[in-house]
């Protein structure tokens, strides 16, 4: 990225200037000078478009991690007020709604089960179907699965997939108000026939790790975590589902626009105002897909229990949070001292609620919300706690991954599957997967720095460190 | 009017007119482009149809090597679309829609344009386990969307969510 379209406010936090008469809202880029200068010009050319929006309240904004994306950069976060206009866009929430992140700690130290670990490599990965073309063994009806687009995670434990202890540590209690299945398309319902638990491909795995450092004592202490301690993330989102809905509402909302008096300074940014019907069309279809997303993590959640009881009788996994990092949310937030009830649009981006926050489970209330960026295979992830700065900078957002610092047509030409498994396996790390050229465009070194993200992430307040989680097994899709 | 999508019979490569039309394309290296995140597909041809062909293949060609995909089983669809940059976006996530409800991959593709009514299929085998994986492709997205006629012929082009 050429760092001369920015203006530096602090080590962490970067502006785009506005020129004389341009008429859009501020924007705000968080980051280190070294994670900016990894990014694409085109995050710069995104996020400025998305300050042209109407009805935006508060700065546009990149977190750390950012990345060109489609509409949005990947880790976009965007409010507007349905009052004064603001629009939700299928394009600032991205084809894979509701993707994120279930974490799960066991009560299993590394030493005690590491000879067990290829034993249970190789159960997680012919246990959980994962890749492009695995189905699972649950087939739904689209009638049936109008059950699961309402009752989202509540359903799938219902269904006898986990239990209720598991929903109070999911985001909205595992059901997001205001799903309407009938704003689904008949073909989004035929997609999911076969894919609810599923891990699906790309960057989605399936990851065991062990609290390799923790940062924040007391925060690790809130959260059940102890260093070595084996932990597992599960990483995907709402399947086939979300992804023909993304598809459905990006052509549809990119037509109305026009017709809606909406000026696009590139249609990738289909939108709607929030109050018109095809706004809250497609907020209804985006719901029913956030539901799918919280359903399709909860089986996984049961599917990845059932593998370490087979081998580990005495294990227990607990649900140590369930955060989504694709969505467009309804929140309340304070502006300039005044409540306001707005859309969040977090695209790559993870909600971080601060201390205090009443939506959090009384466990974490004093601690503040468990926030995952996720890692890349070699490199580990980071357990973040919800800052209160969080809320005035960021409208209680923060980073969700390491982010992509090169294409995966680079990444191709850099590596190859088979070496890296191998590489990883060298290093500890058992890499359990169908798709070589996957892995290949997944390369840990296709990704940023995931040490200098949460630094960064930490630095600009967005959340504080608790504990960095180092990779044993990762199933990939 | 909505778009209409339906599986037919099983049939094999080569006959009758439906299956004469589909176009048998080995996506390169010079099917795809540069995207951070995700994946730019170029189709190519001769005519407008022949480029969107071509994009279906690159499109696939991310998920499976579709030299080893057999052609046993052919989906048709069409719909109306004025817009043709739209239309390549509806083609391709039609397609792909297709594609996942049956559990197919397909390796051959048709279609034909009269007006803004598109007309199209596909043809494939169900995912089976000695198949190399790729990558499964979410969606065809508007980014950097453009259909154009160049001197030589049609190029089709945009970014697929992956």
């Amino acid at each position: 990225m050429d760092l001369s379209k920015l203006k530096q406010i602090d080590e962490w936090l970067w502006t785009v200037p506005r020129v004389p008469g341009e008429a859009r809202g501020e924007v705000k880029m968080y980051g280190s000078r070294a994670l900016l200068e990894t990014m694409d010009d085109k995050v710069i050319e995104q996020i400025t478009n998305v300050a042209r929006l109407p009805g935006l309240v508060g700065p546009a904004m990149t977190m750390p991690d950012a990345h060109w994306g489609y509409g949005f950069p990947i880790g976009g976060v965007a409010a507007f007020d349905p009052e004064q206009g603001g629009i939700i866009s299928a394009g600032g929430v991205g084809f894979d709604i509701s993707c994120g992140i279930r974490c799960l700690r066991t009560n299993l130290e590394l030493a005690e089960v590491a000879g067990e670990l290829p034993s249970l490599a190789r159960e997680l990965s012919e246990k959980i179907p994962a890749g492009v073309g695995e189905e699972g063994d649950i087939k739904l009806a689209p009638d049936a699965l109008d059950d699961v687009l309402t009752g989202g995670a509540q359903w799938a434990v219902e269904q006898g997939y986990g239990s209720a202890a598991d929903l109070e540590f999911i985001e909205e209690g595992g059901r997001v108000a205001g799903p309407v299945p009938q704003n689904v398309s008949p073909l989004a319902k035929k997609r999911q026939r076969g894919e609810m638990g599923t891990l699906g491909s790309g960057n989605h795995y399936l990851e065991v790790q062990v609290v390799d450092r923790i940062y924040d004592a007391a925060a690790a202490q809130a959260y059940g975590l102890r260093e070595g301690q084996l932990l597992v993330s599960i990483h995907c989102g709402s399947r086939g589902l979300g992804h023909q809905i993304g598809t459905d509402y990006l052509v549809s909302l990119a037509k109305a626009a026009s017709r809606l008096g909406i000026h696009l300074p590139d249609r990738e940014l289909a939108c709607a105002p929030i109050n018109t019907p095809e706004g809250q069309q497609y907020i209804g279809a985006m719901n029913a897909a956030i539901n799918c997303a919280l359903a399709n993590r909860q089986i996984l959640t049961h599917l990845t229990r059932k593998c370490f009881t087979r081998l580990l009788p005495r294990a227990t996994l607990e649900t140590l949070f369930d955060v989504s990092h694709n969505t467009c949310k309804r929140e309340q937030h304070v502006v300039k001292g005044t409540k306001r009830l707005l859309y969040v649009h977090r695209k790559g981006a993870t909600r971080a609620f601060g201390p205090g926050h009443p939506a959090l489970p009384e466990r974490y209330r004093a601690t503040g919300q468990p926030v995952v960026i996720g890692g890349s295979m070699g490199t580990g992830s980071w357990i973040l706690a919800g800052t209160a700065t969080s809320e005035t900078q960021a409208f209680s957002s923060a980073s969700h991954g390491a982010g992509r610092a090169m294409s995966r047509k680079q990444a191709l030409k850099q590596w190859h599957g088979r070496q890296l498994v191998d590489e990883l396996a060298r290093q500890g790390i058992l890499i359990r997967t169908r798709s070589m050229r996957g892995v290949a465009e997944e390369a840990p070194g296709a990704y940023k720095d995931v040490d200098a993200v949460a630094e960064a992430t930490e630095r600009a307040g967005l959340a504080r460190r608790v504990a960095f989680l180092r990779p044993k097994v990762c199933v990939k899709g | 009017m909505a778009p209409i999508a339906s599986a037919v019979p099983p049939a094999v490569a080569g006959e009758g007119p439906l299956m004469s039309a589909l176009r048998s394309i080995a996506p390169s290296g010079e099917d795809y482009f540069e995207h951070d995140a995700d994946i730019g597909v170029v189709g190519r041809g001769a005519t407008l149809e022949e480029s969107f062909e071509s994009a279906a293949a690159a499109t696939f060609g991310v998920m499976a090597d579709l030299s080893a995909v057999r052609p046993q089983r052919s989906v048709t669809l069409d719909f109306e679309e004025a817009d043709v940059e739209i239309a390549l976006v509806r083609w391709l996530n039609l397609l792909l829609g297709l594609s996942h409800e049956d559990g197919l991959v397909f390796c051959r593709f048709w279609i034909e344009r009269d007006g803004v009514h598109w007309r199209g299929g596909a043809s494939g085998e169900p995912w089976r386990r000695d198949l190399e994986r790729g990558v499964e492709v979410k969606g065809a997205t508007l980014t950097m969307l453009q259909v154009k006629q160049e001197r030589d012929g049609w190029q089709a082009r945009c970014v697929v969510d992956v």
